[in-house]
């Protein structure tokens, strides 16, 4: 089944640090990668220096600007794009879309319709997999998750993915193009419960940044990211996913590679927190989306709506809120309310 | 005020055009078809025939031993001794010979199901038949309604004086030109199969085959009706594979030969009152593997299959005592409980018939927007829009890469796809009856009221909590109604005419209605009290059931 769509070119939509991994490793298993780059002069640039997000580009991957180009020459395509974008990007792509093609997207985030404070309701938070069936008539969708920092995919290191859809073709196809004797592949049925670990756990990654900023060591940052699945699975029940996602590798891996690498950005977004940083400048001073700002935002507003105690994202939307100082954080967490540790696999 | 009746013409006026027509003159070769069909399935799954055929054997020696019906081919126990006594000699066979005597006898047995799955559709019994149900609905009519024998024979009133047709009457009648129609009714009574009768016939369709229950074969007038009508025998007491799989080759296949068919996508009766949530999977994924073997087929598929679903609203059902009680004992708190088959005799039957007509209560018969096997809306001209306004093709759900596959795995996953949009679809074709809300209402209050009690005590509630008072239910019924303006203005649901009325007004027609030929009447009105008191619980529980899925319990 691979074979057959390999002789079609694949896509990949978004030329940041993990789409441009993405059409590297899609490189190394078809004859041709399409690229798209949104800016034009980055894609010109990108197209002379042959590199894109400091990663030098195998020679299989050709650049363009339009979106017409992926939807029509490729079957299968890989949107990776920051979730505040992803649905404009659809609506650009949707029109070139059929149902044959087969879409796997990298975006760990949600989508969120008008402003999140101004009268907040859960339908109107999608996943990417939701917005892409929304913006278009694409149904094998499917999405990749797991601990995969760019750089040292970029690098070749060894790693793993994971990738998810109600599809055994979708998650077959996907597997055919992307693995090879360092990247491995896992399966799953559970598209949105893998989704969800993806998102989740970036404010997790967050505050782990900003523990480790504050230099509190391996056992506050241990207990940190524990209570911080249970609370990623609290809420991921909640919104429909199943337990097993988030002890696999979309889940508990994916955790652990963030929560514990300056490679991830939102570790950094924490880290520099704890330094004292404003928010403004911290956001300035980045290349790239760190999704997890907006997912802290988000999973504020679902658990109130769903009753739910989050309290480490409490804690941390108060941070990024100014309402609570990072020292006093310290002290709250140590303040964490007694309960059953461990009440999710009942 | 008399309506304006109108007339519909045959979509098809030639009958030996009808696809069910065609169907019946090949019986032959269609049970052939179906049975070759299904051995190749049976063999292509990778399970051992062997398995395969101790399993049925066991299966109908426990059937005909536990359960044997009147209808059941007199050659039923020596049929089954044959294939034990050879299945038994198998062994002594070599593994290549014992191979094919394995074949043989699954084409044996799948033939024989073939062929007592197919119906004796008959053209011109069917026009008798037709002829007969049409006319005499109409002498039934009048007769029930008071006016004496002798109106027996005036033509006065007809099913369309008390049944609305609402909805795309013409947008299903346009499908049928096009391709191949699936109706998907909602399912709360045993008449609803008479009412898409009635209404099929109405509208000029040619007719539809359904799959009837085996068990209504055993009355030998109902037989002869729904042989003629276009009934394939369904015998819910053979679960075995082997059966399954002819039986949805049969539905497949017809559906291939153009055949408009009638699936009740929830199986059976709903016992609840709620609207099936839970489709069964098994004849819906007919539709789409039989879309798919178009595609296949010819390059340029004309045949294209809508997914047409309809829904019935009455202000009663007939049987409400009985299914809730089925429901609330399967649901586990239900102690007195014994099974009864409305149908079991041809009298009951007919009394519960005549029932029906004699009541002077309102019906409608909602037409939805076809849709294309996915769920995509489609139109006049039979092409799919997608949920953007776009045009999308349906065979490109079928491709990977340039050509149509078969995937069996994505095509259970287009199943949920389907299903999910036809529960969406009866939501909103729904007409909402202020009888349907006044239950509601009534027993949302009664929930409020005691928020510590399960649902099986307040099924219990003793009678002096059963009083609500008058102007407390009005004001909650209009805050309801408010919600139910709101969500028919975004297009969620439908509203009948008298929800409009003020709320005084349509609390009594809602009252007055509700489940009104019971023995007991869910809700009555004491005036002198000015309060509203509650009669039956368990039936005002079934009716309030049929609002859920709307959210509204948010807003009382």
């Amino acid at each position: 089944m691979g074979s057959k769509n390999t002789s079609n070119p694949v896509g990949v939509v978004g030329a940041g640090s993990f789409g441009t991994a993405i059409a590297n490793l899609l490189a190394e298993n078809c004859n041709r990668v399409i690229l798209y780059v949104r800016d034009s002069k980055k894609a010109k640039s990108i197209l002379e220096s042959r590199v894109s997000a400091y990663q030098q580009l195998s020679e299989k991957v050709e650049i363009t600007n339009k979106l017409q180009d992926i939807g029509e020459k490729c079957n299968v395509i890989f949107p990776v794009v920051p979730s505040a974008n992803f649905r404009e990007m659809m609506k650009q792509l949707g029109p070139f879309l059929k149902p044959y093609h087969i879409l796997i997207h990298g975006t760990k985030g949600f989508d969120i319709q008008s402003s999140v404070s101004e009268k907040f309701t859960p339908s109107n938070v999608k996943t990417m997999s939701e917005v892409i069936k929304e913006e278009s008539t694409v149904v094998r969708v499917g999405c990749l998750a797991g601990p995969n920092l760019a750089k040292e995919i970029a690098e070749k290191l060894p790693a793993a993915t994971v990738i998810a859809s109600q599809f055994e073709e979708v998650v077959s196809v996907g597997s055919e193009l992307l693995k090879n004797d360092r990247f491995l592949i896992y399966g799953s049925s559970d598209l949105l419960g893998t989704e969800l670990c993806g998102i989740l756990k970036n404010s997790v990654a967050v505050g782990a940044g900003m523990l480790s900023g504050l230099k509190l060591g391996e056992n506050a940052r241990a207990l940190f990211i524990s209570r911080g699945l249970v609370e990623m699975i609290n809420l991921g029940k909640e919104l429909g996913g199943n337990v097993g996602a988030f002890l696999g590798l979309a889940g508990v891996g994916d955790l652990i590679a963030t929560c514990g690498s300056s490679l991830s950005r939102n570790f950094t977004v924490g880290n520099k927190l704890a330094q004292g940083w404003p928010m403004k400048k911290i956001i300035d001073s980045m290349e790239e989306v760190a999704e997890g700002i907006k997912t802290i935002d988000i999973v504020h507003h679902l658990s109130k709506f769903y009753g739910i105690r989050s309290v480490i994202n409490e804690m941390l939307y108060k941070i990024i809120n100014d309402q609570l100082s990072v020292k006093d954080a310290q002290v709250l967490l140590m303040k964490m309310p007694f309960r059953q540790e461990v009440e999710f696999l009942d | 005020m008399p309506r304006r009746k109108i007339q519909y013409d045959q979509v098809v006026p030639s009958k030996n055009e009808w696809p069910i027509v065609k169907l019946a003159k090949h019986r032959a070769e269609f049970v052939q078809h179906v049975a070759d069909d299904s051995m190749a399935e049976l063999s292509a799954k990778g399970k051992s025939i062997r398995e395969v055929l101790e399993t049925t054997l066991y299966k109908e020696k426990l059937r005909i031993k536990a359960n044997p019906w009147k209808v059941d081919p007199k050659d039923d126990t020596p049929f089954w001794n044959r294939v034990r006594d050879e299945l038994g000699d198998i062994q002594n066979l070599s593994t290549e010979d014992a191979k094919e005597k394995e074949k043989d006898i699954l084409s044996r047995i799948v033939y024989r199901y073939s062929d007592e799955i197919a119906g004796n559709f008959n053209k011109s019994y069917f026009r008798f038949a037709r002829a007969f149900v049409t006319f005499g609905f109409a002498r039934l009519l009048n007769a029930t309604r008071g006016k004496g024998f002798l109106a027996l024979f005036r033509r006065q009133l007809d099913l369309q004086d008390k049944l609305h047709i609402k909805g795309q009457p013409e947008h299903i009648r346009k499908l049928a030109k096009k391709g191949t129609v699936i109706m998907v009714p909602t399912h709360f009574s045993n008449l609803d199969s008479i009412l898409i009768g009635w209404v099929i016939q109405y509208l000029g369709l040619p007719p539809f085959i359904y799959g009837a229950g085996l068990n209504l074969f055993n009355i030998r007038i109902l037989a002869y009706f729904m042989n003629s009508l276009g009934a394939y025998k369904v015998d819910r007491r053979k679960k075995n594979p082997i059966y399954l799989e002819v039986l949805k080759n049969y539905s497949t296949i017809a559906l291939q030969e153009g055949t408009h068919s009638l699936f009740f996508p929830g199986g059976t009766r709903s016992r609840s009152g709620k609207i099936e949530k839970r489709l069964k999977v098994g004849l819906l994924g007919t539709a789409i593997k039989a879309q798919r073997a178009l595609y296949q087929k010819d390059k340029e598929a004309v045949s294209k299959i809508f997914i047409v679903p309809v829904v019935i609203n009455y202000h009663f059902t007939l049987e409400a005592p009985a299914l809730i009680r089925e429901h609330l004992k399967a649901t586990g708190q239900e102690r007195y409980y014994q099974e009864a088959d409305e149908f079991t005799t041809s009298y009951k039957m007919a009394s519960f018939m005549f029932k029906f007509f004699a009541m002077d209560s309102e019906i409608s018969v909602s037409i939805g927007r076809g849709m294309d096997v996915l769920g995509n809306y489609v139109d006049d001209n039979g092409d799919s829009i997608d949920s953007n306004g776009n045009a999308v093709d349906t065979r490109d759900y079928f491709k990977s890469g340039d050509s149509i596959t078969m995937d069996s795995q994505r095509e259970h996953e287009y199943v949920r796809i389907l299903s999910k949009r036809i529960v969406e679809e009866f939501h909103i074709n729904n007409r909402v009856f202020a009888s349907h809300l006044v239950t509601y209402t009534a027993f949302k209050m009664l929930e409020r009221r005691n928020p510590e009690l399960d649902i099986y005590s307040i099924l219990r509630l003793p009678d002096e909590f059963l009083e609500i008072d008058y102007e407390e239910f009005k004001a909650a019924y209009k805050k309801l109604r408010n919600r139910l303006n709101e969500l028919h203005k975004e297009g969620k649901v439908d509203l009948a005419e008298h929800m409009k009325d003020k709320a005084k007004d349509s609390i009594a027609h809602g009252i007055k209605n509700a489940g009104m030929y019971h023995a007991k009447r869910p809700l009555i009105y004491k005036k002198k009290k000015n309060k509203i008191l509650i009669q039956d619980t368990n039936t005002l529980y079934y009716y309030h059931n049929r609002m859920e899925g709307y959210g509204l319990e948010k807003y009382i």
